[in-house]
Formats: structure tokens, C-alpha cells, sequence
């Protein structure tokens, strides 16, 4: 064996052990990532998901004339305000007779939710001949009562519920009266203070239309901005210097641009406060370099062999840009777009800061009503006493996420099906 | 002067080409010249006439007072040792230069009476007379059919569908690639083999039917049978349209061309009939190049 090919077999076991070690370091990496994701899952999940079912009990209620206080059932106005409380309260009271005194009654009451009337309005508008009757219904339960229901035996020892309330509970668990049903209003209401009413959907809806706004902004002025700086600005030291502000941009703290939008658009421009619109905006600013960056790239990208090939042909440079450059480099772009919206979709510091942080109850209908956005609608449930919003917290970060998971999976589709327009 | 006498020791055939210049001068400088072209670069009544061509790329000079003249239906082939600046050259006569913001040219350039740095004129106007092939098929990412017909749309030249069809079919006929593509004129044009690739870029140049064909090696990529059809193409074409083209295949470009210019470090040496050139070269550095001794 020769001198040269003994020297390469040392290093070759060298260079193997050198490639076997870096492989081991990545899937350690790899492994360390999933598991931190595979923990966080497992947490948001096993809090979030008694949160998509609520507790129903099974009760008998008599739709009485006298205790609505309707005269005429075709009269909307007597149906929105009747005392459908009332009636709920007398069956309640006809089931548990003993219970006496105000302070017992008032605990015998709070079994149910006070959303519970709206199923009964709900169900009398629609068949006004209910009217006198009696019906057996499930009605939805007070949420420390779900929370009750929903617990171990054990736990439930731990409880904020009376004695009282919750013999009566057991009683009706006994009969089998006591259910649990899909949580409609998780994915219909907007915020509420009652946690068996509250919904993600004004959050949803808010969340939509701000990033519908950032979405409108951003994109036409990011890809704009790029083609520019790509294509037709002079290299100089002025647009070196606005790539250097572009790069910062992108690393400013987003609380900044908060506060940009509140001093700006709503101080000095008089927007409303805790709008999409204004929410949009800001979010535009902190999308749009990342939109920006990602363009550029995906303009650089494309070969220079196709737009030698277009100016050789005579074509101008708008018509080399609009008609190759711009389809070769649209895939990119929109992977770009589709990443700064989903950090977007994420951000919560800088809408704190222009008010999309109230209470806000009704569903927005538009970009200019005041709405709030998943990821503040998680961070104000977060901060709630009751214990019922820990589920949902976790809930509404599992839909967060699943958007997210959406739109991160739509960028990887669209980057490979339009990657060769072939 | 210890370098020029190292190499003339070790390499005699180079002495006289040294004795040409100033007696004892280095090999390295000798190379720099000549500043006078020799053989027969003009004609008469040229297609397109070039006078004291000087090219810079920022500070250094790349062509060197280069004049020559293009002939009408003619062929001419540029050759010369590889960075010697012929492709810089090709790229001055349609201006493709003026896309790098460095490049700068200098000098009288004529298609016919139109000078092509006149700053009226559009560069639009230009290349849709003077088409261009380069060195590697570069399609567009489109259907053959659209690649061939991109150059009559943006210049307007086909109103109506019937017309544009009509285009496409005889620049891909001229370009004989028309039996090969006609079932499958709407397939991508990336998914032709190199040569058809090539030849599909040659008919989207005619497409627009220019007076003048640039070609920068435009068989380099290509094996030997594609590069013939090319070739066979080129002498097709020589026809009706004028074509300058860069080969660093001697064989080429005795094959397709009439007249051969040498270009050497960014100077026209000589320019001659191609048999002359590759038979009886004047210049002694055009018979060094030929016979294989650099480039
Ligand atoms: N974009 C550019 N910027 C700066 N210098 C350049 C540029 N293009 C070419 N040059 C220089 O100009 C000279 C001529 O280059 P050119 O490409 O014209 O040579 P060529 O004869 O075509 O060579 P080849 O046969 O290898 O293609 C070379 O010295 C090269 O380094
Ligand atoms: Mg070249």
C-alpha cells in the first residue's frame, strides 16, 4: 500500500467520524425541537379540549303566559323582552322544592347560564304555539357548574360550588340529566364575561379583516418596493442606504410600530380607535419588510439568461419585468407574503397599543367596527379570573395555531406547484 | 529584459513574432499591439460599419480602437483566445452592453445610416433589427409556441391570430425545427433536448425578422450533431439575413463563415476571406492562434 493511500484511508475514518458527528448534532437539533413542540401541544390540548363541550341539564320548562309577560306571542318586541328567566327559575324550583330562602334560591338559580333564555326566546319565536306549553329541554349550565361536571372526583372536592348546589347537581347526574354538548357559541359568539358564552368568533372575524387590510396594503407595496430597488433604482449609496433602513426595519420591536399607530394614525390622522383598519396598517409596516426582503430575493433568483433573452427580442424593461421576471419570480412572493401574514396573524403587542385590546362583545361587521383579534382575544382570556378560561385560552390557541398551520401549509403548496409553471 | 530571453529559449517559434516589434521587447508587451488591423476589414456597401470601437468595463479598457465592417448577407466570424473581447464586441452591435451600468462604448458604430448610439434612437427599435442568440439556450419558461411568438407581440407585428400563426410557423420552418415541434407547439419549450432548445431560440430571433442575426457561440452547449444542424442553419439563413458570430471552433467558423475576423487582448489583428485567414494568415499571431500555439 502506498504511502498516499494509507495518508487518505486515516483521514477518510477522520472525515467519516467528522460527518457521523455532525449528523448526530442534527438530529439532536431536530429531535430538541420537536419535543419542545410535541410539550407545547400536549399542554394546549389537554387544557383546550374539554373547552369545544359545555354542560347541558335536561329540565322541564312550561313557557307560562304570565311569568313572560306576553300578551300578544306575534309582538317582537314583547318576545325579545319577556322574563324567559323567570321561567327558567320556576323550573328550577319546581325540581328542587326545597330549597328555601334567597340565599339558597339564588345559588338554586345560578345552576343555569344566563345565556340560557336566548334558547328559549330562539325556540318560541320560531313556534309561537309553544306558547302555555311545557317542553323538556337542555339547557346550558353556568360554567362553574361545567367546571364541576367536567371534573375528576377528586377535584371536585376543590370546588367553588355550595354543598347545596351541588347535591343538586348529583341529583340530576343521577338522572342522567346532565350532558355534554358541543360548544356552538365557541365557534359563533364573540367575547362575554359569562365563560359558557364567550366565543372566538368576533376575534376570528376581527383577526380577518385585519389581515384582509394588511394583506391589501402590503403585498402591492412590498412587491412594488422590491421591483424597484431590484430592477430600475441606481446603485448607489442612497439605495444602499434604504436596504440597510429596510433590513432594520424588519428587526424593529413591533410594540414600536404600536406606538407609531397610535401617535400617527390615530392621533394625527383621527382614525378610530380598536379598528381593523388601524390594526392593518400597523401590522403593514411590520409585513411589509419581511414581504420586501422575500420579493427581492425571489426577483434575484430569476435567470438572467431569461431577461438577456427578452431585451435581445427588443422587449422594453417594464415588459421584461412584467411579462418574465415578475411570473418567474410570483411563487416567492408569495411564500414571502404568506409568512409575513402568518407573523402578522400572530402579533398582539402593537395592537394593544391602538386599543383593539377592549371588551368587545358584538361580532365585528366590518373593518371600521371595533373589534379585537385572536392572539388578544387569547391574551385577555389569559388574564381572566374565572377558571372555566383556561380552557378556553387553550382553545383559542389551538384555533390560532391551526391557522397558522394552514397558512404555513399553503405557502409550502402554492411554492411547489408554482414553482415550475409547467 | 530576462523574461523575453527565457522565452525565446524555450520557445524559438515565438522569436520572429519578438523580432517583429522593437527588436528586444518582452513577450508580454509584444502581444499588446498592433494598433493597425491587418488584411481587408471593410467592404463595400456594408450592412453595418463599426470605426474606432473602444469598450471599458469602469477603469479597464476591453476593445481597442476596433473598426470593421459587416457585409450585406454576409457571415463573419469572430475569433480569438478566450476573454480577447469578442463577446464584449457582438455586444456592442445591439447594444446588450447597456445593461451593465459599468460598461461604457465608445467609437462610430452604423447599422446601414443609423448610428446605434445615437441617444434618440431606442434600443427597442434596435434589437428588433439586430436579433440576438447566446451561448446558452435560454427558452423562455413558456410554450414553444409563445416563445416564438413574444418578439411579434410586444412589437406589434401580428394583428391578428391568424397572422401570428403564420409567423411562428415559418421562423420555426427557417429555423427546422417545424417538423419535429408541430404536434406540440403549446408543450414547454424547457422541454426540448439542447439543440432543439437552441434552434427553437434562433426562430424566436427571426420571429421578428431583424436584418442582422448576432450569434455568441451559439453551439458551445451542443454535441456535435446538433451543432451541425445549426451550422447547416446558419448557411440557410445567410440567405436573407447578415450574421456575425462568435465560435471558439476554427472548424466552425471556416465552415459557416466568408469572412473571419481575429481578435487578440481586445484588437482586431486581422480580418480576411475565412480561406485566407485559415490558409495563408497575414499576421503572425492569426497563425499562432490557428495553429493551436495559444488561445
Ligand atoms: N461585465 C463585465 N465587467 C467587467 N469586465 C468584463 C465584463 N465582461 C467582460 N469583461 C472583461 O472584458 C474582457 C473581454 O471579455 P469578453 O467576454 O468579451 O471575452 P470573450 O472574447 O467573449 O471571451 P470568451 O471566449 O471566453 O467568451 C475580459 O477581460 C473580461 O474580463
Ligand atoms: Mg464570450
Amino acid at each position: 500500500m502506498s504511502k498516499t493511500t494509507e495518508q487518505v484511508r486515516k483521514s477518510l475514518a477522520k472525515r467519516y467520524r467528522a460527518e457521523r458527528r455532525f449528523k448526530a448534532f442534527g438530529v439532536g437539533a431536530i429531535g430538541f425541537g420537536l419535543l419542545a413542540l410535541v410539550l407545547l401541544f400536549t399542554d394546549i390540548i389537554g387544557k383546550g379540549h374539554s373547552a369545544f363541550f359545555e354542560t347541558y341539564v335536561k329540565m322541564e320548562v312550561t313557557f307560562d303566559q304570565d311569568t313572560l309577560d306576553i300578551s300578544d306571542v306575534r309582538d317582537e318586541e314583547q318576545l325579545n323582552f319577556a322574563n324567559y328567566d323567570g321561567v327558567i327559575r320556576n323550573a328550577l324550583r319546581e325540581e328542587f322544592p326545597s330549597a328555601s330562602g334567597r340565599q339558597e334560591k339564588r345559588e338554586l338559580y345560578s345552576l343555569i347560564s344566563t345565556g340560557a333564555g336566548y334558547e328559549l326566546r330562539d325556540l318560541l319565536k320560531d313556534d309561537p304555539s309553544l306558547m302555555g306549553k311545557s317542553i323538556t329541554l337542555w339547557l346550558l349550565a353556568d360554567d362553574d357548574v361545567d367546571v364541576y361536571v367536567k371534573s375528576a372526583q377528586d377535584d371536585r372536592l376543590e370546588s367553588r360550588l355550595s354543598d347545596n348546589q351541588k347535591s343538586w347537581i348529583e341529583s340530576l347526574e343521577a338522572q342522567d340529566r346532565v350532558e355534554l354538548q358541543w360548544n356552538q357559541s365557541l365557534f359563533t359568539h364573540g367575547d362575554s364575561r359569562e365563560p359558557e358564552l364567550a366565543g372566538i368568533w368576533g376575534a376570528v372575524t376581527g383577526s380577518f379583516f385585519t389581515m384582509l387590510v394588511t394583506l391589501i396594503l402590503s403585498f402591492p407595496i412590498g412587491v412594488a418596493a422590491a421591483i424597484y430597488l431590484e430592477e430600475f433604482a441606481p446603485k448607489n449609496k442612497f439605495t444602499d442606504f434604504i436596504e440597510v433602513n429596510i433590513n432594520n426595519l424588519a428587526a424593529v420591536p413591533s410594540i414600536i410600530f404600536g406606538l407609531l399607530g397610535l401617535a400617527v394614525i390615530i392621533g394625527l390622522f383621527g382614525l378610530p380607535r380598536s379598528v381593523p383598519v388601524v390594526g392593518g396598517i400597523v401590522l403593514t409596516l411590520m409585513t411589509l419588510p419581511t414581504i420586501i426582503i422575500s420579493s427581492r430575493a425571489a426577483i434575484k433568483a430569476v435567470p438572467p439568461s431569461i431577461r438577456e433573452a427578452a431585451m435581445g427580442l427588443g422587449a422594453s424593461k417594464m415588459q421584461v419585468v412584467l411579462h418574465h421576471v415578475l411570473p418567474l419570480a410570483l411563487p416567492g412572493m408569495l411564500t414571502g407574503a404568506i409568512i409575513g401574514m402568518a407573523q402578522a396573524l400572530g402579533e398582539t403587542a402593537p395592537l394593544l397599543m391602538i386599543g383593539m385590546v377592549a371588551f368587545i362583545v358584538d361580532v365585528p361587521g366590518g373593518p371600521l367596527d371595533p373589534s379585537t383579534v385572536l392572539p388578544v382575544q387569547i391574551y385577555l382570556w389569559a388574564d381572566s379570573p374565572e377558571q372555566s378560561f383556561v380552557a378556553l385560552t387553550s382553545a383559542a390557541i389551538m384555533v390560532l395555531l391551526s391557522f397558522l398551520i394552514a397558512m404555513n401549509t399553503l405557502a409550502v403548496f402554492l411554492r411547489k406547484r408554482l414553482e415550475r409553471r409547467w | 529584459m530576462d523574461t523575453a530571453e527565457k522565452f525565446d529559449d524555450k520557445a524559438p517559434g515565438n522569436m520572429k513574432l519578438a523580432d517583429q516589434i522593437e527588436g528586444e521587447q518582452a513577450m508580454d508587451e509584444t502581444i499588446r499591439y498592433p494598433d493597425q488591423t491587418v488584411g481587408t476589414p471593410y467592404v463595400d456597401n456594408p450592412k453595418m460599419r463599426m470605426r474606432d470601437v473602444e469598450v471599458f468595463y469602469g477603469e479597464k479598457q476591453a476593445i481597442h480602437g476596433v473598426s470593421l465592417d459587416i457585409g450585406k448577407n454576409e457571415v463573419v466570424a469572430l475569433i480569438g483566445p478566450s476573454g480577447c473581447g469578442k463577446s464584449t464586441f457582438l455586444r456592442c452591435l445591439n447594444r446588450m452592453n447597456d445593461t451593465i451600468d459599468i460598461c461604457q462604448v465608445k467609437g462610430n458604430l452604423h447599422l446601414e445610416d443609423q448610428d446605434l448610439y445615437d441617444p434618440k434612437l431606442d434600443v427597442v427599435e434596435l434589437r428588433a433589427r439586430v436579433g440576438m442568440v447566446f451561448q446558452k439556450p435560454n427558452p423562455f419558461p413558456k410554450s414553444i409556441y409563445d416563445n416564438v411568438a413574444y418578439g411579434p407581440r410586444i412589437h406589434g407585428l401580428a394583428n391578428k391570430k391568424y397572422d401570428l400563426d403564420e409567423i411562428v410557423e415559418t421562423s420555426l420552418q427557417k429555423a427546422g425545427l417545424w417538423n419535429e415541434v408541430k404536434d406540440r407547439l403549446h408543450s414547454p419549450g424547457t422541454g426540448l433536448s439542447g439543440g432543439q432548445q437552441q434552434r427553437l431560440c434562433i426562430a424566436r430571433t427571426i420571429a421578428v425578422s431583424p436584418e442582422v442575426v448576432l450569434m455568441d457561440e451559439p453551439c458551445s452547449a451542443l454535441d456535435p450533431i446538433a451543432t451541425a444542424k445549426i451550422e447547416e442553419l446558419i448557411a440557410e439563413l445567410s440567405e436573407s439575413y447578415t450574421i456575425a458570430i462568435v465560435t471558439h471552433s476554427m472548424q466552425q467558423a471556416a465552415r459557416v463563415s466568408n469572412r473571419t475576423a481575429y481578435f487578440h487582448l481586445g484588437r482586431l489583428v486581422e480580418m480576411n476571406d475565412t480561406d485566407t485567414v485559415f490558409t495563408k494568415p497575414e499576421h503572425d499571431l492569426t497563425e499562432a492562434y490557428i495553429t493551436g500555439r495559444f488561445g
